[in-house]
């Protein structure tokens, strides 16, 4: 999947360029430019907003009304970036985000999506076969835990908010942060205590 | 909803992925490389001509979707990007197809 482009692919893309650049409509700046803002994003945004969450009943009601928003008010340009929407896990209920089609991801505010979401495998399997999908990544829910499985399309992006861990009473944003994984964002992974991970 | 195969005008094109038997039994590879130097040069690219009106994300998408099915399964994940931007740089006549070869 994320085997190397072939030498035949990379000189093509490096004539589009040059036809681009000849004309003047696109600059070798406006690339770099572009490449180092998308290179900036990273998980660490949604974890911080659902960190937040778990501390703050109104952050929470507002990220789970609008992920968008909320993107914002931390301070993610979401600018000509299709709507976010937040799914809340609870007890008995667990999300997980696919795009079936292609590669929908909210990049805003997770980075790039990884190889793994873009693979045929996950795209075809994770709507037939969640439990399996969840089982290669180690994850299982309690008994009796439904999964609601959610396709990130190009007009809506979605990320979950996992329910917090027990045993993170007093636990500062930070420390809870740290514990949101872009796996558990996605929904494939569950948020755990590193002495949790540890004892496994 | 009936369990019969769809008939081959129905049956979904080949990006529509959800579902699909052939890959039911196989596990999801765990790559979790960020994309190489070409794939986000093509990423990039991409959002600059996005932003200069000169393409939109459903344009890469029609173009990504009516990649015939062999080469959809031969590509990368860029190089789908990557053929997709050139057939609509070339449809636009924002440069000849001679410039690509």
């Amino acid at each position: 999947m994320s085997a190397p482009a072939r030498a035949a692919s990379v000189a093509r893309l490096e004539k589009l360029l040059a036809a681009l650049m000849a004309k003047g409509l696109v600059t070798e700046a406006e690339l770099a430019e572009m490449q180092a803002r998308t290179d900036r994003a990273s998980p660490e945004i949604g974890a911080r907003m659902v960190a937040r969450a778990w501390l703050d009943p109104a952050w929470r009601a507002r990220l789970v009304a609008s992920g968008s928003e909320c993107a914002e008010a931390m301070g993610v340009s979401m600018a000509g970036a299709p709507p976010l929407g937040v799914l809340e896990d609870r007890p008995g209920l667990h999300h997980l985000v696919v795009c079936t089609l292609c590669s929908c991801y909210p990049r805003a505010v997770l980075g790039y999506p990884p190889s793994w979401y873009k693979s045929f495998e996950y795209r075809s399997r994770a709507i037939r076969d969640p439990r399996g999908v969840l089982a290669e990544w180690g994850t299982t829910l309690p008994p009796g835990t439904k999964i609601r499985v959610v396709d990130s399309t190009a007009d809506y992006r979605w990320m979950v908010l996992p329910m917090r861990p027990e045993g993170t009473e007093g636990w500062s944003e930070d420390q809870l942060a740290a514990l949101v994984t872009r796996d558990a964002l996605v929904g494939v992974a569950l948020p755990v205590l590193p002495m949790a991970a540890a004892a496994e | 909803m009936s369990d019969a195969p769809p008939s081959p005008e129905k049956a979904p094109a080949i990006h529509d992925m959800g579902g699909l038997s052939r890959f039911r039994c196989s596990p999801v590879e765990r790559d979790e490389a960020p994309p190489d130097a070409f794939g986000r040069r093509v990423d990039a690219l991409r959002q600059v001509l996005a932003a200069k009106k000169m393409m939109t994300v459903d344009e890469l998408r029609r173009g990504i979707e009516s990649i015939p099915e062999d080469e959809y399964f031969a590509l990368t994940y860029y190089e789908r990007w990557m053929t997709s931007i050139c057939t609509l740089m070339v449809e636009k006549g924002v440069v000849a197809a001679e410039d690509l070869r």
